[in-house]
């Protein structure tokens, strides 16, 4: 039986990325790391500020993403988000300025707790790319 | 009747003009291409989300607590109206389509005694608003500077919609967009966006039972206004695949109703030119004549 199933991702302008060969995904679901594997449950998400990998026969890629609502349904998996950026080329100069504006965002006074959960998550794993 | 000079110049500048006109409908033309593969691009991340949030809705269990984007505040008093149109002119009935149709709406509104307020998103939508509900619009947001529609311009205004809600400064939205069906045919829309109609499509949901992390209402709340900003971005790709076909169409109709006046206004100036020289001639052979 093939352990495979299709992951299609998506953002307000396009349809980013488009597979039907992969094994596995993980993604930075809010309540922490979720691997989905075939036959996974039916599940929806959502996800904070992370790195998705994605496991294929072709290989192993990776993506940043800033936020977003996943859909796994009949071993369909649907990533929907604002923005993601692949991580293979992703461009330093973009990174430091996502990270500059999350740095504001924080300085500011009236955030609650958990948006300050979420801009220290994205600073956290920012930094870790750059 | 004219002079020959000035048929002359009228003809020219009649001519100018169709140049002119010819250019914008070719510009639009390539124009419109693209921003019709956006739409047709932006389509599935709109059509998912509705997708989840009706799945979502479904799933939820108590209704009285339910977040209030998506219930509404049970009131029906303010009505905040988002009226999107283009920011560039020579568009044909493009934006007075939009307008005519929301001043319908806001009379209907205002009949019935409830109060409204308007926000608009582009230029020419606040100059046609202004004299009559001048003193209503409470925001005017423009984006002429960023060249192409992208999301974080139409999050920009889901979030200025956000925080009005969540101030409590209306009870139900709706926005009034150009829906693209094709060049010659835009159908302005009004619809609502909070509290959400789910009821419109509902067949499409599914009875599958998810599995979810964190709880429905969690995700609800964090998506429903994302969902906001999605809607605000599928009107704003409709709206400029409608604009550029709206102006398509306006400048090939400019562009011959100019040929045709060249045509008539050539034919005048051959007449008088034909006419004077008839003059001319009445008057040599009459003088021969006469000696």
């Amino acid at each position: 039986m093939s352990e495979e199933y299709s992951v299609e991702i998506v953002n307000p302008e396009k349809s980013f990325l488009s597979k039907n060969d992969v094994t596995e995904v993980v993604v930075p679901a809010f309540e922490g790391e979720i691997g989905i594997l075939k036959d996974h449950i039916s599940i929806i998400s959502f996800l904070k500020p992370g790195i998705i990998k994605i496991f294929s026969k072709s290989g192993e890629e990776s993506f940043y993403v800033n936020d977003g609502i996943i859909e796994f349904k009949d071993n369909n998996l649907s990533i929907l988000t604002s923005l993601i950026l692949n991580l293979k080329d992703i461009d330093k100069e973009k990174i430091s300025e996502i990270q500059k504006s999350a740095e504001e965002e924080l300085n500011k006074s009236d955030i609650n707790d958990q948006e300050k959960y979420l801009l220290d998550q994205k600073l956290e794993v920012l930094k870790s790319i750059n | 009747m004219a002079s020959l000079d000035d048929l002359k110049k009228r003809i020219s500048s009649v001519k100018s003009t169709q140049k002119i006109t010819k250019a914008m409908k070719m510009v639009a033309a390539a124009k419109l291409r693209r921003a019709q593969e956006n739409a047709e691009k932006g389509r599935p991340y709109s059509d998912k989300m509705n997708n989840i949030i009706l799945n979502l809705s479904n799933g939820i269990s108590d209704i009285e607590n339910a977040p209030k984007l998506l219930s509404g505040t049970g009131e029906d008093k303010v009505h905040l109206c988002v009226v999107m149109t283009s920011d560039r002119g020579l568009c044909g009935g493009f934006n007075t389509n939009i307008i005519k149709k929301a001043k319908l709406y806001f009379q209907k509104i205002l009949d019935e005694g409830k109060t409204l307020k308007i926000i608009t998103v582009g230029t020419k939508g606040y100059d046609q608003l202004k004299r009559l509900y001048g003193d209503k619009i409470i925001e005017r947001i423009s984006f002429k500077e960023s060249k192409n529609i992208n999301y974080f311009d139409a999050d920009k205004v889901g979030k200025i919609v956000i925080e009005k809600f969540e101030k409590k400064e209306f009870d139900v939205c709706a926005i009034f967009y150009n829906q693209f069906k094709n060049v010659i045919t835009q159908i302005p829309q009004e619809q609502q966006i909070i509290p959400l109609n789910t009821s419109e499509n509902e067949e499409n949901s599914s009875e599958d039972n998810y599995e979810f992390e964190p709880e429905e209402d969690e995700i609800l709340s964090n998506l429903l206004p994302k969902n906001i900003s999605t809607q605000i971005f599928k009107a704003m790709l409709e709206n400029s695949a409608s604009e550029q076909g709206s102006r398509m169409s306006a400048m090939d109709n400019a562009t011959r109703n100019a040929g045709e006046m060249v045509d008539k206004l050539t034919i005048e100036y051959n007449r008088s030119r034909q006419a004077a020289i008839t003059k001319e001639l009445i008057e040599i052979i009459s003088g021969a004549e006469s000696l």
